[in-house]
């Protein structure tokens, strides 16, 4: 709650909205107990008395009643009919919502189809007919402006419910014996409520104005009781003569509804999680740079790839997060090395900042550099940087939807894949994307350039986005858990795929899993990620049939394979540290089986020996012996 | 041994394109008509890729959803209405996304007293009793009661998930993918937790799941399902290794093995069936190195191939 106030006191025209309205309703609320004229008894010796004569502080109307008391009066009216009408609307179309949205089927067809139908006249007809039929009245207009609000509430309300009706938490109600009506109170109601608040914070000012409008057309509060909107409609014969009496209430009328309106615009910024997390600015194109020393420019180095001593971080509110925490690697040509780890050990956040593709804010780079044959990378113009992206270093992830656009055939986002490096005809780019669906063996390439990405399966889609990837020849490839969504024979089809394709054209591949069993198919190289750091590294089978880490080794040993049958599992006890708060010395300590007090004292090297390198102070293998 | 539940004949369609007034357009069988027994005390595994209704199995047996035809006999008692409420008591059902299980605006207690309360009326002495057996059962502290769900890690929350089935007392627990969301680590706490809450509590578990190897790790038998049937079914240490179905073989192959060549183990372009317009022969006819005229003309059905095996093919790969 208080969360919420800070971020909307961020908001200036918010907090000055709130400020404002507070002022308003709080005179509202006092009206009765301060020293006002009857704003009813006329006087018609007074007649237009000019604001600031005596006793009559904003001066008189036509029938020379005290103004300041009639506008009081007046807005306290206008905010109740206007609260009770929202009060009203968003109950009726909040129950309206729920229902349709929580039974769905044909309860919920004929409840919005009834919806619908109050929609499709225009609003301001319609509530002038719902009166016209209830005859005049404050009351009868306060209806007509609720009942012409519902279908907002109703059709905003739906579309929350639907989503809360299919979550597991709703099934789970029912099976412990809970009755529909029961569920809709206490597991729906809850989370829509929010929801509501919200769109009632947005929409009052408007349904005050409406009612102001009824009651400035006559059909609303009838004299000689004052709102806001008779307060104008009677004052308007005058207007050119005696502004000051339509000039009073037209302006309370304004100062409500902006004030209104930019709080609650305010309040619902305030609520949008998206701001919660602090990012309340643009993502920037690339991720932002800051490193204490700046390394070479270009230096010569072994591999295709090489990351030196990568450090990235996300800064948010006064925390920070270490999620890379001086991470080195390197991949040759035709080389596949897998990084594995948990989640969030910090793999997919090493990946993307190899090309600038962490968000920030709130990521941060803050040190080591990421080469491409031996050129730094990091804080490289970001023109360089575009060229690179996908030309020379290219992405797969998990998700090819994430990549693929939805409303665009497959097709034409290869051609602009391709074209957006190099001008390409219309014919020979259709034809290259032909080629390249081929190359990854999707069958009739020729028809199905034309599919969009909904049409296709899961592994066809993951097909495409590999596609994607090889459309401009990259050299290095980073495939950030592409299989993980997929089933085990789709699975086979791409493992196999990726490693046809990097032995066809001498392509890198870091290739990132959670998965034992794949990096022993296809990597050559491994490199286990702990809490932001490589803890073991080395060539595949050696690492995977003798472990040096106690992690790795634990972490084989948890995981069952096909084949070994019906067993207990090692667990691995407790869950890996968080990054905002890592302890000294080595991170596995409070859960590793051979710790000892030296571990927690300073931050453990990473230990090369041969082609093997290891983390540990107490490895379960000696490395330096295998390798030597 | 006593058969804690026998499935026979159960299916399900689905109505698609429906109109407001009137009759739908066309159906989907999502589950075939099927029939399966779990003997008390025994661990099922139910593997299959997705969308072949492991799913739609799995929320017909607790009640979530109504058969279109067959039976459920739990205990030996039939239980014909779809009234989650009244399956409750008996059969249980943890999620596969702990988190999107437990209601984000309630605290753990009042998650846990619901079936307490409406399932077995208990007071509030009880209740508060028996919350504290449970989450001393499957290592919760106390003191997470009057917490909110999102202050818990997936694996937390999947304990959480399993202490309010545990809760309704209900002696068979379906079990959706309860450790596909976790790490590797945690599904190992979590699987262990699993095995000796059964050995304690004398539990009979039904284990669906996309991942072969955990399903061989936790299951007695299993049973492997292919476009909404049963294509084979046989003891856990058995169907893998010796697998008598071709699709069954495929999936073997399919899993990632360290010190296994990798291979596309299908040469064929393989996608699954259209639901819409299900081919009359056997299913998996397209993608099957043995299929012939009789496959692709009527569909095989289930049959007793061993003492332990059932097989829907018309040329089952040789026993070992
Ligand atoms: N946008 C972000 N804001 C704050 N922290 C983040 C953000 N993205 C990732 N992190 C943190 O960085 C760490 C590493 O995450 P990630 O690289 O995604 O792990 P992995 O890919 O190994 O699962 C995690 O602790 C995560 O919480
Ligand atoms: S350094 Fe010590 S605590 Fe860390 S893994 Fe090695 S033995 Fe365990
Ligand atoms: S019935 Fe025929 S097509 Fe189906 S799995 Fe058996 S051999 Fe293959
Ligand atoms: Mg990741």
């Amino acid at each position: 709650m208080s969360a919420f106030l800070k971020l909307l006191a961020r908001n200036r025209l918010a907090l000055g909205g709130l400020i404002v309205m507070g002022l308003v309703v709080a005179l509202a609320l006092i009206t009765p107990l301060l020293p006002l004229a009857d704003p009813d008894v006329t006087n018609t010796a007074d007649r237009y008395l000019r604001p600031l004569s005596d006793g009559h502080l904003l001066g008189t109307d036509q029938l020379g009643r005290d103004l300041l008391s009639r506008l009081l009066w007046g807005t306290r009216l206008s905010l109740g009919v206007g609260a009770a009408a929202a009060i009203f609307a968003a109950v009726s179309g909040a129950a309206v919502g729920i229902v349709a949205g929580y039974f769905g089927g044909r309860t919920d067809n004929l409840l919005m189809r009834g919806v619908d139908m109050l929609m499709a006249f225009p609003y301001i007809l319609l509530a002038l007919a719902i009166v016209a039929a209830l005859g005049p009245g404050l009351v009868n207009a306060l209806i007509a402006v609720a009942v012409v609000n519902i279908p907002f509430f109703a059709r905003n309300i739906r579309g929350i419910t639907v989503g809360l009706a299919h979550k597991e938490f709703v099934d789970a109600a029912k099976l412990a014996g809970m009755s529909h009506a029961r569920i809709i109170l206490s597991e729906i109601l809850p989370n829509v409520v929010p929801v509501i608040v919200i769109a009632m914070s947005t929409t009052i000012g408007w349904m005050i104005l409406e009612t102001a409008g009824l009651s400035f057309l006559g059909l609303g509060s009838q004299p000689p009781q004052a709102d806001l909107g008779s307060m104008l409609g009677e004052a308007r014969s005058a207007l050119i003569t005696n502004p000051h009496v339509s000039v009073i209430p037209g302006f309370m009328i304004l100062v409500i509804v902006m004030s209104i309106n930019l709080l609650g615009d305010g309040v619902r910024d305030a609520l949008d999680p998206r701001l919660k997390s602090g990012a309340l600015s643009r993502p920037m194109a690339a991720t932002r740079v800051d490193r204490r020393t700046r390394p070479d420019r270009e230096i010569p180095t072994e591999g295709l790839l090489s990351l030196e001593d990568l450090h990235t971080q996300f800064h948010v509110k006064n925390r920070v997060y270490k999620a890379v925490s001086g991470v080195s690697l390197s991949v040759k040509p035709g080389e596949c090395l897998g990084v594995i780890g948990e989640s969030g050990s910090g793999k997919s956040v090493t990946a993307l900042s190899i090309m600038g593709l962490v968000a920030s804010p709130p990521g941060v780079i803050t040190g080591g550099a990421a080469r491409l044959e031996g050129r730094d990378m990091i804080g490289a113009p970001y023109p360089e940087l575009r060229s690179l992206r996908g030309r020379r270093v290219a992405y797969i992830f998990q998700d090819p939807l994430a990549t693929l656009h939805p409303l665009y055939k497959v097709g034409d986002q290869l051609i602009e894949a391709i074209s957006c490096h190099r001008p390409i005809s219309k014919a020979e780019g259709r034809a290259k994307a032909i080629e390249l669906l081929k190359s990854v063996r999707i069958p009739n390439a020729e028809s199905r350039i034309d599919s969009y990405p909904h049409e296709m399966s899961g592994g066809m889609r993951q097909r495409v986005g590999i596609a994607m990837a090889l459309a401009n020849d990259p050299d290095v490839i980073i495939a950030d858990e592409p299989t993980t969504a997929l089933d085990v024979t789709v699975q086979a089809q791409i493992l196999s795929l990726l490693d046809d394709l990097r032995r066809e054209r001498g392509l890198a591949i870091v290739f990132i899993t959670h998965d034992f069993g794949v990096v022993g198919q296809l990597c050559d190289r491994v490199a286990v990620m702990y809490a932001g750091r490589i803890v073991e590294q080395g060539p595949t089978r050696p690492v995977l049939d003798a472990p040096a880490h106690p992690y790795t080794a634990r972490l084989i040993a948890c995981v069952p394979e096909l084949g070994e049958g019906k067993r207990k599992l090692e667990a691995i006890p407790g869950l890996p540290p968080s990054v905002d708060d890592l302890p000294k010395g080595c991170a596995f300590a409070d859960r590793c089986v051979k710790v000892q007090a030296g571990c927690m004292v300073n931050d453990i090297p990473l230990e090369r020996a041969g082609a093997r390198a290891v983390r540990c102070l107490h490895p379960e293998t000696e490395i330096a012996e295998e390798t030597a | 041994m006593s058969i804690a539940l026998q499935v026979t004949d159960l299916s399900k369609t689905f109505p698609v394109g429906k109109k407001l007034f009137g009759g739908a357009r066309g159906s989907v069988k999502a589950v075939h008509p099927m029939t399966l027994s779990v003997e008390t005390g025994e661990t099922l595994g139910i593997v299959g890729e997705s969308g072949c209704g492991k799913s739609t199995l799995a929320r017909m047996l607790v009640g979530l959803l109504p058969p279109t035809t067959g039976t459920i006999e739990i205990e030996g008692a039939a239980l014909d209405t779809a009234d989650p409420a009244a399956f409750g008591k008996r059969i249980q059902y943890v999620f596969q996304d702990p988190i999107s299980s437990l209601n984000p605006r309630k605290t753990i207690r009042q998650i846990m007293e619901a079936p307490l309360r409406l399932l077995h009326g208990m007071d509030r002495a009880a209740r508060e009793e028996r919350i504290r057996e449970i989450f001393d059962s499957v290592n919760l502290r106390a003191d997470f009661l009057d917490r909110y769900p999102h202050e818990f890690s997936g694996g937390q929350a999947q304990r959480i998930g399993i202490a309010r089935a545990l809760a309704a007392q209900a002696r068979i627990l379906i079990l959706d993918e309860p450790v596909s969301a976790l790490d590797v680590s945690v599904q190992a706490q979590v699987l262990n937790l699993l095995a000796d809450l059964k050995r304690e509590f004398g539990l009979t578990y039904l284990f669906i799941s996309h991942d072969l190897a955990v399903v061989e790790a936790v299951s007695d038998r299993i049973a492997v399902l292919y476009f909404g049937s049963v294509v084979e079914e046989g003891r856990a240490e058995e169907i893998f290794a010796h697998p008598r179905h071709p699709y069954t073989k495929l999936l073997a192959d399919s899993a990632p093995v360290v010190g296994r060549p990798l291979r596309d183990p299908e040469t064929g372009q393989a996608e699954l069936p259209n639901p819409l317009d299900p081919p009359p022969g056997c299913a998996f006819a397209k993608r099957c190195p043995y299929a012939t005229e009789k496959c692709r003309a009527t569909a095989p059905v289930l049959e007793q191939i061993g003492p332990d095996q059932r097989v829907a093919c018309f040329h089952p790969l040789p026993a070992r």
